[in-house]
């Protein structure tokens, strides 16, 4: 079975349609799948729910598919740096549900692994507990969380292999595994492709099984979001 | 003379105990990393999936995949790992990190935190705050004493929490109070800030404390 596209376009082909639930991984921009959601801005499809821990910056990433008016609801923790977000937002255009990182990590993680539900203590007596069930476990207060199961993951590895294994590249990873495991059908773009057989099967991070299809995109669009660098001390003096 | 943004960090920094995890938040926390004490061997935790935390990079070795929890270019020590962001929070809520520092709007003298929003102002989110004071062993808050328009040490917050009895310390440009959030002992101020008056801080703070100075 071909998991492998020629480009972002036809990945998506078939997949998407209007009022769907998409995931999509990364940090700020870092582990961003860039090309996977510009193909969906170039779609059109409306109406989406997006779960993602941020919303891109202005101009990058899923702004691009806000400028757009593509997406109805955002599920994420954090979505400064985003001045066309909050214009909408403030504006009753966008929904937004805000969920605490962690919890964001673990519904995703539990909707992958089949577990509907889950008990945490963070977000207890906050306004995040609002509406849950508070159940007590050992004389402590915790909240019911639900899983998350999307109808399309996007996702974006370091390295993948004919057969979907993918694996990820220092902080880019971030919520790309889980992200993989909980929807429908899993798309990775990846920025080198290579034949099965050629990692070593004990550094896949995400097993073939939770990717459908897989397209390669280079290098080209990684970005920095804060660049911070320290000078170089002088040359000890002889 | 009340202390410095470097002074409050320096002084958070002695909180710090060879061989702990730590997770630094955003502003006056991060500066902590550049008072470790001599002889203090500690790990820095990176929310967004990184333990073993380096300087910022030398100009033109940025890379975009090593970033930190504020999205700053980072580098990588001999120690690093790094992981996915349900792992991070396993370490986090888990138990796992001994120590977490950040910034706060307002803490209430029961150890209530509120640190992520502003009602009627633009909401960015909470990020990993409220995994983090709910998770963490220890819970360090580091702040200005007073804000523009009154006291940030209160009876109650007055802002939405962060979380419901988190905070063990605080440390602010005038003073270091602990606070005992699972039992009855309530805030109690520790130290003052150098050339600080009990008078001073006791009119500056709407909690209720007892003074437990260690020099007085």
């Amino acid at each position: 079975m071909n998991k492998v596209y020629p480009d972002a376009k036809s990945a998506l082909a078939g997949l998407l349609k209007d009022d769907m639930m998409i995931m999509s991984g990364g940090f700020g921009l870092c582990g961003i799948a860039e090309t996977l959601s510009d193909a969906i801005r170039d779609a059109g499809v409306k109406n989406l729910t997006v779960v993602s821990n941020n919303a891109g910056v202005d101009g990058i990433g899923l702004s691009r598919l806000l400028e757009t008016r593509q997406i109805k609801k955002m599920i994420s923790s954090y979505v400064g740096e985003n001045k066309l977000f909050a214009q909408q937002y403030l504006a009753g255009e966008l929904e937004l549900e805000f969920c605490p990182q962690g919890t964001l990590a673990e519904r995703i993680r539990a909707g992958g692994a089949g577990i509907p539900a889950f008990f945490t203590k963070t977000g207890v007596g906050t306004l995040v507990a609002e509406g849950k069930e508070v159940r007590e476990f050992d004389g402590e207060k915790y909240l019911m969380e639900r899983g998350l199961f999307a109808d399309l993951a996007i996702v974006h590895a370091w390295k993948g292999d004919t057969a979907g294994n993918l694996v990820f590249r220092k902080t880019a990873r971030n919520f790309n595994p889980m992200m993989a495991t909980a929807a429908k059908i899993t798309v990775a773009e990846v920025e080198h492709l290579v034949p099965a057989g050629e990692i070593d099967p004990d550094h896949i991070h995400t097993p073939g099984i939770f990717v459908k299809r897989i397209v390669e995109v280079g290098t080209a669009l990684k970005r920095i979001e804060q660049r911070t660098t320290r000078k170089r001390e002088a040359a000890a003096a002889t | 003379m009340a202390w410095t943004r470097e002074q409050m960090a320096a002084r958070a920094a002695k909180e710090l105990r060879d061989g702990f995890y730590v997770n630094l938040g955003i502003g006056i926390p991060t500066l902590v990393s550049n008072y470790i004490p001599d002889g203090v061997d500690v790990q820095l935790q990176s929310e967004n999936g990184m333990l073993g935390m380096g300087p910022f990079p030398y100009e033109g070795e940025e890379d975009p995949d090593l970033i930190n929890a504020g999205k700053q270019t980072v580098t990588e020590l001999p120690t690093t790992s790094y992981f996915s962001s349900a792992d991070s929070f396993a370490m986090v809520r888990g138990g796992h990190i001994d120590l977490s520092i950040l910034g706060a709007m307002q803490v209430a003298q029961n150890g209530d935190l509120a640190n992520w929003m502003i009602p009627g102002k633009m909401v960015k989110g909470m990020g990993g705050a409220m995994d983090l004071v709910a998770g963490v062993k220890r819970v360090v808050v580091v702040m200005e004493h007073s804000a523009k328009d009154g006291p940030k040490l209160l009876k109650q917050c007055l802002l939405p929490l962060t979380g419901e009895r988190v905070v063990d310390m605080v440390v602010t440009d005038l003073a270091v109070f602990t606070i005992d959030k699972h039992g009855n002992d309530g805030m109690a101020l520790v130290e003052l800030a150098d050339g600080v008056t009990l008078d001073e801080v006791k009119a500056k703070t709407e909690a209720e404390f007892r003074v437990a100075l260690k020099n007085a």
